[in-house]
C-alpha cells in the first residue's frame, strides 16, 4: 500500500530542469507525504525524529480548537446582534455555516497569498519549501476581525511575507513576527477598517439598531437549500439589529467606563469562555490555555516567555491599579488576563522562537517586558485599546539586545571564573 | 474570586481605590517572585559541587543518554587476530596532508618502528603498532596520504626500546622518548584537539575515566589487571605538566580500584548524563580553560599504552575495542591493535538482513567506514547500525516505529523511559535554518551558549567565538546537540570550521 502510493507519487515528479517551479512545489508536497530517504553522512549517524515540519505542525494542532470555536463564535456574534439564538449552542448549524462562510475565504486568501510568495522564493533561490508559513498562515486568520475585506487581507499578508520575511532571507531569518506584521500593516494602513466596534461582528451592514442583515448566495442559496431539505431552521434575510446592541468588545467598554461598564454588558464567564465579539481566534480563553499547555508539554513553546509575560502583565496592571487615574486603570489587575487577546498573544505570538530572545534568561526578560509594555499600551493608548501586537513587535526589535547583554554577562562571568581558578 | 474578596480589599471591584497602596505592595512582591523564579531557573548550565560520602562531586543537570540496542552483556575480552592494520594521517588534526614517509611498500617493520613524521614537527614519530610488511601507502585527494597499511604478522615482533628510569629522567628527555617512540601522538592538546607541541608545557592534564556516549566501552573493564601500567602512565603525565593531573570519575557507578586508588592524580567525581564523560565538560567544571592557556587530555587506553611501554620496553599500542550496535550478532569486547582493520573486527558477527552502517567510534561522533577501512587512531569502538535510506509516509508526524528522541513532542519520550532503541541513519527531516532556540543549551552541561558560538562561526566573528568559549569545546561535545537539532544542521562540522579559523590566527 505504502509502496504503491510512493511509486505513484514519484511517477508524478516533474522534470527539475524543464519546470523548476513545478518541481519545487512537487518537492514541497512530496516531503509532506513522505519523509525523504536521505541519510546522515558527516557528523552524527543518528538523528532525532523531530524536525521543523513536526515542530510547526504541533503549533498548528494547538491552534485547532481556536479555529473550531472561532467558526462558531463568528456565527454566534452575528445572531446575537440580531437578537436571535442567544444561547451559544442554539442554532448551532446556522452559526457554524455562517462562520465557515466567513472564515474559509479568509483562510484561503491567507494561504494562497502567503504560500504563493513562499513557493516563488523557494523556486527562485533554489531551496526546498520551508515550513515557516504553516504556522504564520494559521495564525493570521485567527487574529483578524471576521469582517476583514479580503483584498486588505491579501495585501497585508503579501506585505508581511515579502517585506517581513523573504527580504530578510526566509524562514528563521526574520526580525519581526510575520503574523503580527500583517496585522500591524492593516492597523496602520487601513485604520478605519479594523478599529471601532463594528468590525468585530460579521455580516451586518452597520451596527446601528435597525440596520439590516446582508446574506449572500452561500447563505440563502446553498445552506438554506440544504437546511430546508433536512428540516432545520434557515437564514432569514431582512432581520435587523436589535435595540441597544453595540458590538463593543470588553476592552473598549473598559476604556469607556472601567470594569463596571464591562460588567454591565458581559459576565465574567462570558468573557472567559469567549462568547464575546473579538478577533476570530482569540476570544475563548480555556481553549487557548489548552493550546498553550500542548506547546509547553511538547517543549515547543517557551514556558519562560509565557510565565514572564504573565508576571509582567500582573506587575504593570497592579501599578496602574495603584495609580488609578482613569477608570480603565482601576480595572482590577487580574481581569487583564481574560480581557482582550492577552492569552492568545502569550501562547502563540510571543513564543515565536525566531523573533524572541534566544537565551533562557533573555526569554524571561523578553516575556516580562512584553507583558509590562503591553498593559501600558492597552490602558494608556487612546487610539486603540489593545497592546500586545505593538508590545511584541517592539520587543522583537529589542530581543537581540537582551540576548547581547545576557551573553555579555556570561562572557564576563566565565572570565572571572577563569581568573579565580588560577 | 469571592473567597478572595472576603479576605482582601485588593481583590474586590468596589474597593479598588482603597486597595491602591496594597496594589503597589503586591506589585513589588510579584516582581520579587518573578526575579527569584528567573534566577533559579537560569542556574542549570553550571554544576553544583557537593561533598557526598567524602567525595567532591560535580552534579550536572543537563544532558541526555541515548539508549541503543546492541550493548555488550558479557564482560569477557576476546583476543582477535587482525590481518591488516592501518594508520590514517588525517586522524591527527592539523597535520600536513603529506607526511614524510620513512618506509616504502614492501618494507618489513617491527612494532615500534617509525612509519612517518609530520614535516612541520619532525621530532614526533608515528610508529607501527604491529610488525609486518607495508603493503600499501594509499593516496587520496591532492596526493595526500590517506592511509599506511601494514600486513600484520601472526606473531608480533617488537623493537626493543631503551629503558628509562622515570625517577631520574629529565622532563626534556622524557618528551624526547615519547616523541621518538610513537607515544606522543596518543596525547592531545586543548584547545583544538591537536597533537601537542613538544616544546610547550600544559597547565594541567585531564583524563576522563568513563565514556557516556551511546554503547561506549566500559573503561573499568578495560583497565582491570592493568593497574601497574595505568599508574605508570599517570606518573609520566605527572612529570609532563607543571600543574596537576586530574582524573574524572563517574559517581553513579562503582569505578575500578585502579582509578579510585590512583596516586599522583587528583580525583574529581561527576554525576550526570551524556556528555558528562566528555573531558571538555570535566575541564570546564574542574578548572575552566582560558583562551590563552593550554591543557592536555589523554584517554584511559592511551595512558595504559604509555605505562605498559615504559614497563616492558616494547611499544604497546594495543586496544580493547567494543564491537556494538543493533546489527552486531554478538556484541563483545575484542583485544586488538590500534588501527585494526574493521572487517577483521566484525568478521562473522554481523546481521545480514539489512544494509549496515559501520562506524569507527560511537553513533554521535564516529566516522562512517567500510569493512576494508581501519579503526581511527583514537577510537575504541565499532558501532554497526541499520542504514535508514527509506521513505516514511508522514514520518515526521506519526513515525512508524519509535526512535530515540529528546523532544517531548513524541509520545514515546514520556512512555518509553529506559527503553533501548534500534536507531537507523535516516535524517528524519531536511536541513533548515536555525529556528528553535534553547535546544542545545539543555544538552550541554557547560556554562556556554552553543547556538551563539555556532552563529558567530557562521559569520566568521573570531573575537566573538573566543569570548563565547569556543576553545573549551570540541566536536564530540556538540554531537548530542547535533543529534537533537530540529533544523538538522551539521554542528560538529561548523564547530571544526570555527576551531580551524581560530587555529590559523595563532
Amino acid at each position: 500500500m505504502k509502496k504503491s502510493i510512493l511509486k505513484f507519487v514519484q511517477s508524478l515528479e516533474p522534470d527539475k530542469k524543464k519546470s523548476p517551479l513545478l518541481h519545487t512545489v512537487f518537492d514541497g508536497f512530496f516531503t509532506f507525504l513522505f519523509t525523504p530517504n536521505s541519510t546522515t553522512s558527516h557528523g552524527v549517524h543518528i538523528r532525532d525524529g523531530v524536525d521543523l515540519k513536526r515542530t510547526m505542525t504541533i503549533v498548528v494542532i494547538a491552534l485547532q480548537l481556536c479555529y473550531l470555536f472561532g467558526t462558531l463564535n463568528i456565527g454566534h456574534q452575528h445572531f446575537v446582534a440580531l437578537g436571535q439564538y442567544p444561547g451559544l449552542l442554539d442554532g448551532l448549524h446556522l452559526k457554524i455555516a455562517f462562520g465557515l462562510i466567513q472564515l474559509l475565504p479568509i483562510f484561503a486568501v491567507t494561504m494562497l497569498v502567503g504560500l504563493g510568495i513562499e513557493f516563488y522564493y523557494a523556486y527562485k533561490k533554489g531551496h526546498s519549501i520551508e515550513e515557516g508559513f504553516l504556522v504564520t498562515g494559521s495564525l493570521i486568520p485567527l487574529i483578524m476581525p471576521p469582517d476583514i475585506p479580503l483584498w486588505i487581507l491579501a495585501l497585508s499578508v503579501a506585505f508581511a511575507v515579502w517585506i517581513g520575511k523573504e527580504a530578510f532571507g526566509g524562514t528563521g531569518m526574520n526580525i519581526l513576527n510575520i503574523a503580527l506584521l500583517s496585522r500591524v500593516f492593516i492597523f496602520f494602513a487601513y485604520p478605519t477598517d479594523i478599529s471601532g466596534d463594528e468590525v468585530w461582528v460579521a455580516g451586518l451592514t452597520g451596527m446601528q439598531p435597525g440596520a439590516l442583515v446582508d446574506y449572500g448566495w452561500w447563505h440563502t442559496g446553498f445552506f438554506n437549500g440544504l437546511f430546508e431539505t433536512i428540516g432545520w431552521a434557515t437564514f432569514e434575510p431582512g432581520m435587523a439589529v436589535v435595540d441597544g446592541y453595540t458590538g463593543a468588545t470588553p476592552l473598549s467598554l473598559a476604556y469607556q467606563g472601567g470594569w463596571e461598564k464591562v460588567a454591565s454588558v458581559y459576565s465574567e464567564s462570558q468573557i472567559f469562555w469567549g462568547s464575546i465579539p473579538g478577533s476570530i481566534g482569540e476570544t475563548s480563553k480555556p481553549l487557548i490555555i489548552l493550546g498553550a499547555l500542548l506547546l509547553i508539554i511538547s517543549g515547543i513553546g517557551s514556558w519562560r516567555i509565557m510565565l514572564g509575560m504573565i508576571f509582567g502583565t500582573g506587575v504593570m496592571a497592579l501599578l496602574l491599579n495603584f495609580w488609578g487615574a482613569t477608570s480603565f486603570m482601576e480595572v482590577p489587575w487580574y481581569y487583564h488576563y481574560i480581557m482582550g487577546s492577552f492569552l492568545f498573544a502569550m501562547a502563540f505570538m510571543a513564543t515565536d522562537p525566531v523573533t524572541a530572545a534566544s537565551t533562557n534568561l533573555g526569554k524571561w526578560i523578553y516575556g516580562f517586558l512584553i507583558g509590562f509594555i503591553g498593559i501600558i499600551i492597552r490602558v494608556m493608548n487612546p487610539a486603540y485599546p489593545e497592546g500586545w501586537m505593538l508590545a511584541i513587535l517592539f520587543m522583537n526589535v529589542f530581543a537581540p539586545l537582551i540576548d547581547h547583554y545576557v551573553i555579555e554577562g556570561n562572557i564576563n562571568r566565565r572570565l572571572k571564573n577563569q581568573k579565580a581558578a588560577i | 474570586m469571592k473567597i478572595l474578596t472576603a479576605y482582601s480589599p485588593l481583590f474586590g471591584q468596589a474597593s479598588v481605590e482603597t486597595g491602591g497602596f496594597l496594589a503597589l505592595v503586591f506589585a513589588i512582591i510579584l516582581l520579587a517572585i518573578f526575579i527569584v523564579v528567573m534566577i533559579f531557573s537560569e542556574k542549570s548550565g553550571k554544576s553544583t559541587v557537593s561533598i557526598l560520602n567524602g567525595k567532591e562531586v560535580f552534579k550536572l543537570k543537563r544532558g541526555f543518554n541515548i539508549l541503543l540496542k546492541g550493548g555488550i552483556q558479557s564482560k569477557e575480552i576476546n583476543p582477535i587476530q587482525v590481518t591488516r592494520v592501518g594508520i590514517i594521517p588525517s586522524n591527527f588534526i592539523g597535520m600536513s596532508p603529506i607526511p614524510k614517509m620513512l618506509v616504502d611498500i614492501g618494507d618489513e617493520v617491527k612494532a615500534g618502528d617509525p612509519l612517518f613524521f609530520d614535516k612541520k614537527q619532525d621530532s614526533i614519530k608515528f610508529c607501527a603498532p604491529v610488525s609486518g610488511e607495508i603493503v600499501a601507502i594509499e593516496r587520496g585527494e591532492k596526493r595526500a596520504i590517506s592511509q599506511v597499511v601494514i600486513l600484520a604478522d601472526k606473531e608480533v615482533n617488537f623493537k626493543t626500546l631503551e629503558n628509562i628510569d622515570l625517577e631520574s629522567i629529565s622532563r626534556e628527555d622524557l618528551v624526547g622518548y615519547l616523541c621518538e617512540n610513537g607515544l606522543w601522538p596518543l596525547i592531545r592538546q586543548r584547545p583544538f584537539n591537536v597533537i601537542p607541541d613538544p616544546l610547550q608545557t600544559p597547565r594541567d592534564i585531564f583524563i576522563s575515566t568513563f565514556d557516556t556516549a551511546p554503547l561506549a566501552p566500559d573503561l573499568n573493564l578495560v583497565v582491570e589487571g592493568k593497574g601497574a601500567a595505568f599508574q605508570k602512565g599517570i606518573d609520566v603525565m605527572k612529570k609532563l605538566t607543571s600543574g596537576k593531573v586530574y582524573l574524572g570519575l563517574n559517581y553513579n557507578e562503582q569505578p575500578s580500584k585502579v582509578f579510585s586508588d590512583v596516586k599522583g592524580a587528583e580525583i574529581k567525581w561527576f554525576s550526570g548524563m551524556h556528555p558528562a564523560g566528555n573531558v571538555s565538560v570535566q575541564i570546564h567544571h574542574i578548572k575552566p580553560l582560558a583562551s590563552n592557556e593550554i591543557v592536555w587530555t589523554v584517554g584511559v587506553q592511551e595512558i595504559i599504552n604509555i605505562g605498559q611501554t615504559l614497563l616492558t620496553g616494547q611499544l604497546d599500542l594495543s586496544r580493547v575495542v567494543a564491537v556494538v550496535g543493533s546489527e552486531v550478532d554478538e556484541p563483545r569486547y575484542v583485544k586488538t591493535y590500534l588501527g585494526a582493520n574493521i572487517g577483521d573486527l566484525v568478521k562473522d558477527n554481523l546481521e545480514d538482513d539489512h544494509k549496515i552502517r559501520l562506524i569507527s567510534g560511537d553513533v554521535l561522533s564516529g566516522e562512517k567506514k567500510e569493512d576494508s577501512d581501519f579503526l581511527n587512531f583514537f577510537d575504541d569502538q565499532i558501532t554497526a547500525i541499520q542504514e535508514g535510506d527509506y521513505y516514511e509516509m508522514f514520518g515526521w508526524l506519526i513515525p512508524g516505529k519509535s526512535r530515540p528522541t529528546v523532544s517531548r513532542s513524541f509520545l514515546n519520550y514520556f512512555t518509553d523511559k529506559g527503553k533501548h532503541y534500534n536507531a537507523d541513519t535516516n535524517n528524519h527531516g531536511e536541513e533548515r535554518a536555525f529556528v528553535v532556540t534553547g535546544q542545545y543549551e539543555n544538552l550541554l552541561p557547560m556554562d556556554l551558549y552553543p547556538q551563539h558560538i555556532l552563529k558567530s562561526i557562521m559569520v566568521g566573528d573570531i573575537e566573538k567565538m573566543e569570548q563565547l568559549g569556543i576553545h573549551e569545546i570540541v566536536e564530540e561535545d556538540l554531537a548530542l546537540c547535533e543529534f537533537s537539532c530540529t533544523s538538522k544542521q551539521p554542528l560538529q562540522e561548523i564547530l571544526r570550521t570555527g576551531l580551524e579559523m581560530m587555529r590559523e590566527q595563532q
